[in-house]
């Protein structure tokens, strides 16, 4: 099931929008996929993250991904939580195991993104 | 394993898949008149023929009677047993197996080495090698690039002038910029790195600094101080350090160092001029997600048993491909597998006694070459198993010395101009009162 109230990208981040800040994290696909996760490079608060650029990695026990910035903005908080618990992403990908928050710099950015339907028919769900 | 060649049949798919008429058309590039046509190979010869002519060849090498030289390379006893481990059929092979966790043998010797490292460095983990100390040295510059984010590293002129080159060149593709701390040459000066010289390259955009210890003239650098001007602007402190002598001085990880680089080939390995010699690395745990190379773990099995294997692969090339911590290097497994034979086999008193030995010649052949007033102390600072000597006609009479067999150490003035007429001189265990003897006699004899 994928919460309707997100906005997802085509490289299985989602983000969700609070006043002019986003939270982003991966998907449930994107982490079942990777398998359980180990550890994530986490960005530096006060970071500029650009749509679509890299922005931190995510290692599993079989596979290391880049993770894409789904909306460009500045970091204004990182899930210091995933450092311990990096499994958090497993678990609960769409809540715990979010990984930033960022000031959105462009809400127009979020306007390209994929919404849960689309998303859904993407990831073939 | 089979090994099945392919087939004309195999090659006519393969050429069929990508579109491409005939072998030949795949060097279609190479333009004719650079293509290689015709080797000037001698005949063919026989068994005996071939042996008789590399023996001829192996003649010319020339082995000295006597010898000061050091300059990076040691010559040390290397006990027997060294060789008969290396020798192992199952270790007698240079290269990571690549199926690794099949070969538990070879994954506990790296193992220990890596132990070793940490044990010597006071470091928290080591990797399991490098080709030598300088591409170790080099791979530390970037690793301090990553791990601060910054594209700038600053090194000091008393490092080796050779591992400053291979910095260099490291650093010439992704676009870093060297920049270099003048060591204190001045007449009566220390030798050493000046603190308030680095500090004064050092900011906020720098990622490391590199300083040698013993330093390329055997000074005692002050690394502390060094670290703590590194620090203080958020850079690392690489320390480039000389293994034995980690018997006597204070341990880098002690003194605040945060990446560890040695040359490795006074552990056991022989000099056979210049090589293969094997790179030491180590770190802070905190950094291990940036460290270059092959790191070994251990683990339990399925049934608990304790295990091997090649951990942290996340950061090596065949998984993160362009993004790997390094691309250009690997592990040195036989010389590792050296060294760890070595230093198992002197164990720590040994260690000490080959640094102290050392030491005590160095300063017999300092001060055989004062008391004859043939030579005097160029640089002030305490020295470890090195000195360098202001000897008046420094370079032609190394050069009639070289004519009888006698290496007298290293002309610095190849590398530093300002170091006139000064012969940079190491002694060992090895290094004999008789051979010191002669050394003065020697330089004596082309006043």
């Amino acid at each position: 099931m994928l919460p309707e109230d997100l906005r997802y990208s085509k490289e299985h981040e989602w983000v969700r929008v609070d006043g002019d800040q986003a939270t982003i994290g991966i998907t449930k696909f994107a982490a079942d996929e990777l398998g359980d996760i180990v550890f994530v490079e986490l960005p530096e608060v006060g970071a500029t993250l650009s749509q679509f650029a890299t922005f931190g990695v995510v290692e599993s026990v079989k596979a290391v991904s880049d993770l894409y910035a789904p909306v460009s903005g500045e970091v204004v908080a990182v899930n210091d939580a995933l450092r311990d618990s990096p499994e958090l992403m497993n678990s609960d990908p769409f809540g715990e195991g979010w990984i930033a928050r960022v000031r959105v710099s462009d809400p127009g950015e979020l306007g390209g993104l994929l919404d849960a339907g689309a998303y859904g028919e993407l990831i073939g769900s | 394993m089979a090994y099945t060649p392919h087939t004309d049949a195999d090659h006519a798919r393969m050429l069929g898949a990508i579109g491409v008429a005939s072998i030949e058309d795949l060097f279609a590039d190479i333009p004719p008149a650079v293509r290689a046509t015709r080797f000037a190979l001698p005949a063919p010869m026989a068994e005996q023929e071939v042996r008789g002519e590399l023996s001829r060849i192996a003649a010319r090498n020339a082995v000295p009677r006597v010898s000061f030289l050091g300059a990076g390379a040691y010559r040390h006893l290397v006990p027997a047993v060294v060789e008969e481990v290396i020798g192992r059929s199952e270790f007698a092979t240079a290269y990571t197996p690549y199926q690794p966790e099949v070969s538990q043998g070879t994954l506990q010797s790296i193992y220990e080495f890596q132990s070793l490292i940490c044990e010597l460095t006071g470091m928290e983990v080591a990797s399991a090698s490098h080709y030598d100390g300088a591409t170790a040295a080099a791979e530390a510059a970037l690793m301090a690039c990553r791990l601060t984010r910054r594209d700038r590293i600053a090194i000091s002129s008393a490092v080796h002038p050779q591992v400053r080159a291979v910095i260099r060149t490291y650093c010439s593709g992704p676009g870093i910029e060297v920049i270099e701390v003048p060591a204190d040459l001045a007449e009566g000066g220390s030798g050493l790195t000046p603190v308030e010289a680095a500090a004064s390259v050092l900011t906020d955009e720098v990622a490391c600094l590199v300083a040698q210890q013993p330093n390329f003239f055997g000074g005692i650098e002050p690394m502390a101080e060094l670290a703590e001007a590194a620090h203080a602007v958020g850079a690392q402190l690489v320390a480039h350090v000389e293994p034995t002598s980690l018997a006597v001085l204070a341990a880098p990880g002690d003194h605040g160092a945060d990446i560890v680089t040695a040359e490795g080939q006074p552990l056991g390995i022989p000099l056979s001029y210049g090589g293969p010699y094997v790179g030491l690395m180590a770190a802070r745990m905190a950094s291990v997600r940036q460290m270059p190379g092959r790191l070994v773990g251990a683990t339990r099995d399925a049934q608990g048993r304790r295990g091997y294997v090649l951990t942290l692969q996340a950061r090596e090339q065949h998984i993160r491909r362009e993004k790997a911590a390094s691309n250009i290097c690997t592990n040195q497994a036989l010389c590792a597998l050296a060294a760890t034979a070595y230093l198992s086999a002197v164990g720590p008193q040994g260690l000490r006694e080959v640094a102290e030995l050392s030491m005590a010649q160095t300063r017999h052949t300092a001060t055989a070459l004062e008391e004859a007033g043939l030579a005097e102390r160029r640089f002030g600072a305490p020295y470890f198993a090195e000195v360098a000597m202001r000897v008046p006609h420094a370079a032609r009479r190394h050069a009639e010395l070289a004519a009888q067999g006698i290496v007298a150490g290293y002309v610095l003035e190849r590398d530093y101009p300002e170091l006139g007429d000064t012969l940079l001189l190491a002694a060992t265990e090895l290094t004999s009162d008789e051979e010191i003897a002669s050394l003065v006699e020697a330089l004596e004899a082309t006043r």
